[in-house]
């Protein structure tokens, strides 16, 4: 019985025998917007998983022939399609911005002794971005 | 520029208070005083009880980190002056995410252990006789973690960080960096000793990259690079060690 006193008591220290502890809100999140911007950008990955899944889909209808596929174009033009693809795309440009400024900070490069400054290790990034915009972009609207 | 400014600071006594509460001092603004003055200027001639820990007034001790306006500041670094377009009005608080003790004292036990956890000091494997000399350092060998040493455990980097406010296991970012500022010394061979720490859902995986330890750092130290560039050698680490079970070199990126 003792031995249960002694567990269920706080864990009190030698030094401090109260303290207070401020409780952490479910909505940290909400009041700056450091921290929001954050949460906006864990939030982006689901509007990048939504563009693989419709790519993975006009995939399925590219393969299930022109009626398929037709129909699958159709559905991509209701509103809502378009809404969501133009909510998904600006979350995706964000989701990119953001990951490929972190990038030199997760990937420091050191040549011959020193630090490759932050903007050279993001700028590739950028510049493959560029490029492989351009090329889609060429496909789609030659 | 105003010649007053209020401060509304956070008082808590144990013996009396259930919960915080803040209290207004109406203080003398001089273009040169920190934060940091003005509260030795209210503990001086206004309230002696007031309670706050600082020594060094220089950004060295690490010692006068508190929340001003929301924000984790070394108090001592923190010039009146910028908050003058602010209505005149600056918010004092302890440190977020840590237990006060009284009135601006946080308690540092639970950073004191984290920080221990993770082996910050130098690590060898062999003896070598003292005969021998010390220990030689080319100063790219040291460029090479200096930024990292620079941390003064001010802690400001656990008061910004939500992952320490929402799972109190987290090592936290200041532990994290001074972790990787020995795995990063030439003269240390401890890196493996430190894998089962780091390499934990509670070390370098239950950082979610908000980035905001590096921003409020005032010795410019980057805790969330450091965590990322350990995270991507434990992936490569795993991934060698994968590929090549025997005689791979587990977390050795020293130049």
């Amino acid at each position: 019985m003792r031995q249960e006193i002694v567990k269920a008591a706080p864990a009190y220290t030698e030094f401090h025998p109260r303290w207070y502890r401020a409780p952490v809100s479910v909505y940290w999140w909400l009041g700056q917007w450091r921290y929001l911007k954050f949460i906006l950008r864990e939030l982006s990955s689901l509007f990048v998983a939504s563009f693989v899944v419709i790519t993975l889909l006009q995939v399925r209808a590219l393969r299930n022939g022109p009626e398929a596929y037709s129909r699958f174009q159709h559905w991509l033009q209701s509103p809502w399609m378009i809404a969501l693809n133009l909510v998904s795309f600006l979350f995706v440009v964000f989701h990119t911005i953001t990951w490929f400024n972190l990038a030199p900070r997760a990937m420091p490069i050191w040549v011959r002794g020193k630090r490759l400054p932050e903007f050279l290790v993001a700028a590739p990034n950028y510049a493959i971005w560029l490029v492989a915009s351009v090329v889609i972009a060429w496909f789609v609207l030659r | 520029m105003a010649d007053k400014i209020i401060l509304e600071v956070a008082r808590y006594s144990p013996e009396q208070d259930t919960k915080p509460c803040f209290a207004t001092y109406e203080v003398p603004v001089h273009k040169e005083w920190v934060v940091l003055d003005a509260l030795n200027y209210i503990k001086d001639k206004v309230d002696g009880s007031l309670t706050y820990r600082w020594s060094c007034r220089m950004g060295i001790c690490g010692s006068c980190g508190m929340m001003v306006n929301g924000e984790p500041k070394l108090t001592c670094a923190t010039f009146l002056s910028s908050y003058a377009h602010n209505g005149n009005k600056i918010r004092v608080e302890p440190l977020r995410y840590f237990p006060v003790v009284r009135d601006l004292v946080t308690e540092l036990s639970d950073f004191l252990v984290k920080l221990k956890k993770v082996k910050p000091w130098l690590i060898r494997k062999d003896t070598v006789p003292l005969s021998q000399g010390e220990f030689l350092q080319t100063p790219e060998q040291l460029d090479y973690y200096k930024q990292f040493s620079m941390c003064i455990n001010c802690t400001l980097c656990y008061s910004a960080c939500p992952v320490v406010g929402l799972d109190p296991k987290f090592v936290g970012p200041a532990a994290i960096a001074l972790a990787q500022r020995y795995n990063l010394d030439s003269r240390d061979q401890g890196a493996v000793e430190r894998i089962a720490v780091l390499a934990h859902p509670e070390g370098i995986w239950g950082c979610t990259f908000v980035g905001e330890c590096t921003k409020v750092c005032p010795k410019h130290v980057d805790p969330a690079g450091a965590i990322q560039q350990y995270k991507l050698n434990a992936v490569l680490d795993w991934l060698t060690s994968f590929l090549m079970p025997r005689g791979h070199n587990s977390q050795d990126v020293k130049p």
